[in-house]
């Protein structure tokens, strides 16, 4: 289809070629690029990404990376955490893996120059995190995210055999003879559309927290690489299971660390009661007590317990009432202004700057927030989907060592242990692979080039696509939020049909070729709807509560059924949902006990 | 009740279709709105032509850099409150080509990050991955402060020898060269002066620090260049004019 006059034409370039493509620079796609120079230095990596390395959202990960390192730690204990915090939905090969990978890993980031702060002795410092038995969160201050990918991103300046497309985004896989080989792309400064061939590629793009209203994230998550890979044939694993952390800012969605109660804060309901123990969470600790705060307890359970004490504390009226919404209050006022300053300063500047309190005189306001999308793109332990060829790693990746909740913590050190596994595979993969030449791949470059036009030629006066974000929005946030039962999933599911065929009608204000972020937007919008669909159809298949997934009318829950995992296939109509079991190899399901109660490792 | 509302006056360039122009929008006045809301509001609700950069809203992944007022600012930092009662004057970073709207090319600055090689140096780099360096929080103090830039550019709009030298460095890049040669860890300080002093324009640097008064991060740039040129000039030169002096 031809652009209209006035619609300047969209231009194919040249063939790219590399041996692996990495989509996503962010923390999983760095490591991934220099997992594969260190396995093969002879091997060429196209690093592709819509915005510049350092503005992925891995910049924004605030508290800090688990890894055992310490003698009163062990890997059993790493190991039990993240499997009881998954409700026991994690592949438990899979966390074996990278409890064990995790320390290397984390050291690698130390000699690639990670400002880690530091005991007085010179060995790296570690903090209590939330659904911990031992601090074991390595951290730098509050800023984490940005010390890790600032540091990956420099370091992979050295390596000429990455190429980086900056501001590059990726429209659509390539695939032929049963491979995936390659993808096309479009450049944002010019409004060309490259084909990018590689032998693997490797999908590390992100979460896809923006389909929701109230987010921590960032505007560019918006889950692009989950629908390449879906609409490639690759099934979504758990995408049912959002992580909603307890404490963001009211309004703006802004993440205050976990670190902030891992460094001794605590939340306080109307009442001035810190309500978290009426939530079988455990006994307070007076704050002055030299044991709080009491790791696996109170203020440092797990996040899906912490959100849903809220919701609770909100239906019975105990909590406060603003401006945007209900919220509770974190209180770090007794640790002092010193100790806010060396280990959470973030969280006062944050406070200080967008809610206008300073948290070293008043408690700051807080509510649950969407933080974290524990489903993806199915993979084995290599980072490998159903697709040859195609790998994906980090947080648009399902392996799963997340099951129905991540531990806090968990996923930055996920990024470098399955971006490193993905990367090594990848290399190993490609070695003698020839590139498919012939007509199925200038078919498909050719329906993308016209996918496009026509998204570019519609005329002015249909959908807008605010609109369509915020009834996208507004729908997964009233069906598929906290608490779910079946007659909101159904009606989310209903609505998400007609967003599709509304999304599918989206026209563009703007003409231009060059810089065209409004054809970006609506690109991304298009995926998030198809990606919608796919979670709120696993969370109505899903009758049982595990995790983050609550359902109001299925209140416990049933291992008979569902330890499992849910795996949505794309379908020209309604996603077709499939099951896997989970793979259990020596933590046979139990409770999930947090409290003094709880036992080493629940025994 | 009218509600309130704020003019932006934003500025506007397609390459494809003529030069520059200012383009005025009318949007609703929050007093917790940033100018990034508004540009959002704008995008959004009523042109959606209008292209800019922007990610986190938390003031750290550096995207958000423009021109308010006639400011380097984060757009998502800088509060409409603090410009009532307007108009707001939105334009791209200045000492940067600009690629449309208010999105700048950022390639050169790339180019200057790679150039003073930003990463640890290690003359012994071992694949022994079984403990990290040591480094005390007294070592890390010393280029903590450094180590926080976010890569905004707003240090480059403000720099008054960017303007005139193109080559120069400038202070952000300068700034993550300092933070490598003050890390205990590094050993490659040698190779990083060579960069940074054959370099136009870091003579041309003064003691104003309009870098330092614009950073979002308290990175202090203006102080790293100079701490850098009373320790590295002397030392550089040194071995520039009696190489027999070089250490091995």
């Amino acid at each position: 289809m031809r652009p209209p006059p006035g619609v300047p034409k969209i231009t194919f370039v040249n063939e790219i070629r590399h041996d692996v493509l990495i989509i996503g620079a962010g923390g999983a796609g760095l490591r991934a690029a220099m997992a594969v120079v260190e396995a093969n230095p002879d091997l060429s990596i196209g690093l592709v990404s819509k915005v510049y390395p350092m503005r992925s959202h891995t910049v924004a990960a605030e508290g800090g990376m688990a890894a055992v390192i310490k003698d009163n730690d062990a890997r059993e204990h790493h190991i039990y955490d993240t499997i009881s915090g998954s409700d026991w939905l994690a592949d438990q090969d899979a966390v074996e893996m990278f409890v064990d990978e995790a320390p290397r890993e984390l050291i690698q980031l130390e000699h690639w120059g990670c400002p880690w702060s530091r005991e007085d002795s010179g060995h790296v410092a570690v903090r209590p995190f939330g659904g911990m038995q031992i601090e074991r969160t390595w951290y730098a201050a509050d800023k984490t995210g940005f010390h890790v990918l600032h540091a990956l991103f420099q370091t992979s300046l050295q390596f000429s055999q990455i190429t980086r497309y900056d501001e590059y985004f990726a429209t659509s896989l390539l695939t032929a003879d049963g491979r995936c080989q390659g993808c096309v792309a479009l450049e944002l400064r010019t409004g060309e559309l490259h084909v990018l061939r590689a032998n693997a590629v490797i999908i590390c793009t992100g979460g896809f927290g923006r389909i929701f209203p109230f987010t921590t994230n960032g505007s560019i998550k918006t889950g692009d690489g989950l629908a390449l890979a879906y609409r490639a044939g690759v099934a979504l694993k758990d995408m049912e299971f959002v992580q909603y952390h307890p404490t963001g800012l009211p309004g703006t969605g802004i993440l205050i660390t976990e670190a902030s109660r891992g460094e001794g804060g605590i939340l306080l309901n109307n009442e001035g009661r810190r309500y978290l123990q009426d939530y079988d969470l455990g006994e307070p600790l007076d704050v002055n007590d030299p044991r709080h705060p009491q790791n696996r307890a109170m203020e440092l359970g797990p996040r899906d317990r912490l959100s849903q004490a809220f919701m609770h504390e909100q239906a019975a009226g105990r909590t406060f009432d603003g401006e945007y919404g209900d919220y509770v209050q974190l209180d770090v006022r007794h640790l002092g202004e010193d100790r806010i300053d060396t280990r959470i300063p973030f969280v006062r500047e944050l406070a200080s700057n967008y809610a206008g309190i300073d948290p070293v005189v008043e408690p700051i306001p807080v509510r649950p927030v969407v933080h974290y999308t524990m489903g993806g793109i199915d993979t084995d332990v290599h980072g490998a989907t159903t697709l040859p060829g195609l790998y994906a790693a980090g947080e648009c990746a399902c392996v799963s060592i997340n099951g129905a909740n991540r531990l806090g913590s968990n996923s930055l050190t996920e990024l470098v242990v399955f971006g490193a596994r993905a990367g090594r595979h990848a290399a190993a993969a490609v070695a003698g692979q020839p590139l498919s030449v012939g007509p199925e791949i200038h078919r498909q470059v050719a329906a993308e080039r016209d996918r496009i036009a026509e998204l570019r030629a519609r005329p002015a006066g249909g959908e807008r696509i605010a609109v369509i974000r915020d009834d996208l929005n507004t729908a997964m946030e009233a069906g598929a939020g906290i608490f779910r039962d079946e007659e909101s999933l159904s009606a989310c599911c209903a609505t998400l049909r007609e967003l599709e065929e509304r999304a599918a009608r989206i026209s563009l204000d703007d003409t231009s070729p060059v810089y065209n972020t409004e054809l970006i937007s609506a690109l991304e919008i298009d995926g998030m709807v198809d990606i919608s669909r796919a979670l709120a159809h696993a969370a109505l298949d899903r009758t049982e509560s595990r995790g983050s997934h609550q359902r109001t009318d299925y209140a416990a829950r049933d291992d008979a059924n569902y330890l499992k995992h849910s795996m949505a296939y794309r379908t020209e109509g309604d996603p077709r949902i499939e099951y896997k079991d989970v793979v259990i190899t020596r933590w046979p399901p139990a409770d999930r006990v947090y409290g003094s109660s709880a036992g080493k490792d629940g025994k | 009740m009218s509600e309130t509302t704020i003019q932006l006056e934003v500025f506007r360039y397609r390459p494809d279709n003529g030069g520059p122009t200012f383009q005025s929008y009318e949007v609703p006045y929050h007093d917790d709105w940033v100018v990034l809301d508004a540009l959002n509001y704008v995008k959004n609700y009523i042109d959606g032509s209008l292209s800019f950069r922007w990610s986190c809203r938390m003031g750290v992944c550096g995207s958000c850099g423009m021109q308010v007022n006639g400011e380097p600012s984060l757009t998502c930092a800088e509060f409409l409150r603090d410009h009532m009662p307007g108009p707001i004057r939105v334009e791209p970073l200045v000492n940067f080509p600009v690629e449309r709207d208010l999105v700048v090319d950022i390639n050169g600055f790339m180019e200057k990050l790679d150039h003073v090689k930003p990463y640890l140096v290690r003359e012994d780099e071992s694949d022994d991955l079984s403990a990290e360096y040591m480094q005390t929080p007294t070592q890390l103090d010393r280029y903590k402060q450094f180590s926080m830039c976010i890569n905004c550019m707003l240090c480059y709009a403000a720099c008054p020898v960017i303007g005139r030298v193109d080559d120069f460095i400038g202070p952000a890049a300068l700034a993550l060269a300092q933070r490598y040669n003050l890390d205990s860890r590094d050993q490659g300080k040698q190779m990083r002066q060579d960069v940074i002093f054959q370099n136009e324009g870091i003579w041309e640097c003064t003691f104003v620090g309009e870098c330092s008064e614009v950073c979002p991060k308290h990175v202090d740039p203006a102080g790293a260049i100079q701490q850098a040129k009373l320790e590295g000039a002397f030392d550089y030169y040194k071995r520039l004019l009696t190489p027999w002096a070089r250490r091995s």
